[in-house]
């Protein structure tokens, strides 16, 4: 239904503009105007008959460009908006995000939160903006390339005197006296890499129509690379986790389902040094100090033996040693470790003296591991420490007792009872950094604190991302759509011989100068003038 | 050629909406990946209690299974111990085992809360925190029920009543 056959014979599609086949003006909107308008041939690219449905609905929605234009602006702006304060991920994470806005930013802070600008990236209806795009672009790339595909392979040589005419570059010139003529004209074409149809003496020359897929070859390229965002969200093809680990400490590594465990041997902050690293470094160094050279974590890689649940000890095969620094991560089972984060001398054992408060006379020496200290210490002789009561994280509760807020040893305290041959009752001393409390009266004894011993941690980033070669992939279709369509322009001449006159009319999608130097050059000598730019013409005489 | 084109139409609308409904869904759930599905079976792990007997979570098919996890420095967790102290009194013969994980703290810190609350329950420290990652956990407390055949039937974070505990023992008698 509703095809329109031109009078060439051919049978164009529904809203067809210019006949794909011979160029005749078919829309009688277009017959006034001076020039057609030859964007896509001039071929249906939407029709608006096709209507009736919701699924046809809902492709013209998407297949016009103004929508596109319209979502890639939304988009923009509210991307835009995601910037104004900082998002979620980056805030300090040990209070709640929304007091952090609002202590922070204040009412603004609080609005921006309540409206989800906090994780705006993520949040669905951004999603649903990138993948309307991806749908336009889908769809409106579907709607034009078919139909310009159409056209440009339908396209005859002898194209209606209306279409010539009606071109930008046109000009009519007398028959020329010999053939020769059109023979220069031929081979002057052929040495500018003109492709050449002839019919009936009539002439069609075009080259670079590879040029006009270039926008559509940028499209797929986006497409694949939207594409690949949306692989990370499947399934292992995206890995990225935190792994806090003590020096000592050996953990499972996560997304290896227990498989990997890996050991903290020493984790080292290594600074320039003038003396050692030359002087290039020196001026820099004076002026700012410290600088660090390296950030490392020598760690041990095991792999799990035989069936444990978790709980139980595993038992563990060394696979290797290996040094993680910034940038020189260590790969696991497709995974990546790198070095991202550290914390200094966090508290691991302290040591105390039983002494007597009075002569300073000591009975031997205690050293409390902070992460789980022994009941009882026996020093012989009849001394001894007993743990009472022990607070890695020490505070006074809502009670006015004291309680510890964390099981991490950031204000050790303890509680201890210290029995001498002089007092095997014992007593009772509470003992926390710079204070001592000694609940049971005045004592005898005291636990003098001697030292401390601190542990590094490291922090490490698991890592995995196979979505990567996709992306570089999109990238390099995109970057390849862009030159095919920005460096090379599609041009075609026409030249149709009627009642002993040369139609000859030209087009090009870009760069019209070059294309009118090339026709100066191809006509030039021949018996027939250079067509004019009509534009041109009508321009002066304005 | 009309109700071609509504095909494949159609059929292009349909793989697009099923790629952005598809990437839509796993955005949304990605935070809220559970370690642990109602109605799966829980998963497996093995602790030494204070007492040093071991547990092992899968020993005890045929069992029901109260799991509950806290800290000494949790308020809620301390409140709800008596409560799961009360019924685990009620519920110890018949069939009803209690686990209670502390998340890794000294064992001073744990006994001198076991003597406080006088817990007669098995109480382990899951001292490098693996079970704490194979179950997920981040809000104290929380506990997960699981059935006598090994599957779990309810998680529950936040501090427990004296009525719930009791509902949710007797949910996993078998």
């Amino acid at each position: 239904m509703n095809e329109v056959k031109c009078e060439c014979g051919h049978v164009n599609p529904h809203g067809t503009v210019l006949c794909e086949s011979c160029g005749k003006i078919l829309e009688e909107t277009e017959i006034d105007k001076k020039l057609v308008d030859m964007r896509y041939e001039g071929s249906a690219r939407r029709s608006q008959t096709y209507n009736k449905t919701i699924i046809d609905k809902i492709w013209n929605f998407f297949s016009s460009v103004k929508v596109g234009v319209w979502l890639i602006v939304i988009t923009l702006l509210s991307s835009i908006f995601g910037t104004i304060l900082p998002q979620v991920m980056y805030i300090p994470q040990n209070i709640p995000a929304l007091e952090h806005y609002e202590t922070e930013y204040g009412w603004f802070g609080k609005l921006y939160y309540q409206l989800g600008f906090h994780d705006l990236y993520s949040s669905w209806w951004y999603l649903l903006l990138i993948a309307s795009i991806g749908v336009s672009l889908v769809i409106c790339s579907l709607d034009r390339v078919i139909p310009l595909y159409r056209a440009l392979s339908k396209q005859r040589v002898s194209r209606h005197e209306g279409f010539l005419k009606r071109q930008r570059i046109y000009g009519v010139s007398d028959l020329p006296e010999s053939e020769e003529d059109f023979a220069t004209i031929h081979n002057k074409l052929k040495s500018k890499r003109y492709k050449i149809r002839e019919e009936e003496g009539d002439i069609l020359a075009e080259k670079n129509r590879f040029s006009r897929w270039g926008p559509y070859v940028n499209h797929v390229g986006l497409i694949i690379f939207l594409l690949g965002g949306m692989l990370r969200f499947v399934p292992g093809m995206y890995v990225d986790q935190t792994l806090w680990i003590r020096e000592g400490e050996t953990k499972a590594i996560p997304e290896t389902d227990d498989q990997y465990y890996l050991k903290n041997n020493q984790f080292i902050v290594e600074l320039y040094d003038k003396e050692k690293d030359g002087e290039v470094f020196e001026q820099a160094l004076d002026r700012a100090g410290g600088v660090v050279k390296t950030y490392q974590a020598n760690v041990t890689l095991y792999e799990k033996k035989g069936d444990t649940v978790p709980g139980e000890e595993p038992e563990l095969e060394k696979v290797k040693d290996a040094e993680i620094r910034v940038n020189e991560p260590l790969k696991v089972n497709g995974l990546a470790l790198y070095q991202v984060d550290y914390k200094l001398n966090e508290l691991h054992e302290m040591s105390f003296a039983l002494q007597n408060k009075e002569t300073g006379e000591e009975f031997g020496d205690v050293t409390v591991d902070l992460s789980n200290p022994d009941k009882l210490y026996d020093l012989g002789d009849g001394y001894s420490v007993e743990v009472k009561s022990y607070f890695p994280d020490f505070e006074f509760n809502a009670e006015g007792e004291p309680a510890t807020k964390s099981r991490v040893p950031n204000n050790p305290a303890f509680v201890f009872e210290m029995k001498s041959p002089n007092k095997p009752e014992g007593e009772v001393s509470f003992v926390a950094i710079q204070e001592t409390i000694e609940p049971l009266g005045d004592n005898e004894y005291k636990m003098a604190f001697k030292g401390v011993e601190t542990k590094n941690v490291s922090g490490l980033t698991v890592r995995k991302d196979m979505t990567l070669w996709i992306l570089g992939l999109g990238g390099l279709i995109f970057m390849i759509g862009v030159v095919q369509g920005a460096y090379w322009n599609h041009r075609r001449i026409w030249i149709r011989r009627i009642d002993g006159k040369v139609w000859i009319a030209g087009h090009t999608n870009k760069n019209w100068h070059g294309l009118k130097r090339e026709l100066e050059g191809i006509f030039d000598g021949t018996g027939i003038d250079v067509p004019k730019d009509q534009l041109e013409e009508e321009a002066r005489k304005g | 050629m009309k109700k071609r084109r509504l095909v494949i139409r159609t059929v292009i609308l349909v793989i697009l909406a099923a790629a952005v409904g598809y990437t839509l869904y796993a955005n949304l759930t990605k935070d809220t990946i559970k370690k642990v599905e109602i109605g799966k079976t829980a998963p497996d792990f093995a602790l030494v209690d204070m007492n040093g007997e071991k547990h092992k979570l899968s020993d005890y098919r045929g069992q029901g299974v109260f799991l509950n996890f806290w800290a000494t420095w949790c308020k809620p967790c301390e409140r709800e111990m008596p409560y799961i102290e009360k019924s685990y009194q009620e519920f110890k013969d018949k069939g009803v085992k209690v686990l209670s994980v502390d998340v890794g703290e000294s064992d001073v810190a744990v006994n001198n809360f076991i003597n406080k609350h006088k817990l007669s329950f098995p109480v382990m420290i899951d001292k490098d925190t693996q079970v704490q990652t194979a179950y997920g956990i981040d809000p104290l407390p929380i506990t997960f029920l699981i059935n006598k055949d090994g599957e779990v039937i309810r998680s529950h974070v936040g501090q427990l009543t004296q009525a719930t505990v009791n509902q949710f023992m007797e949910e996993i008698q078998p």
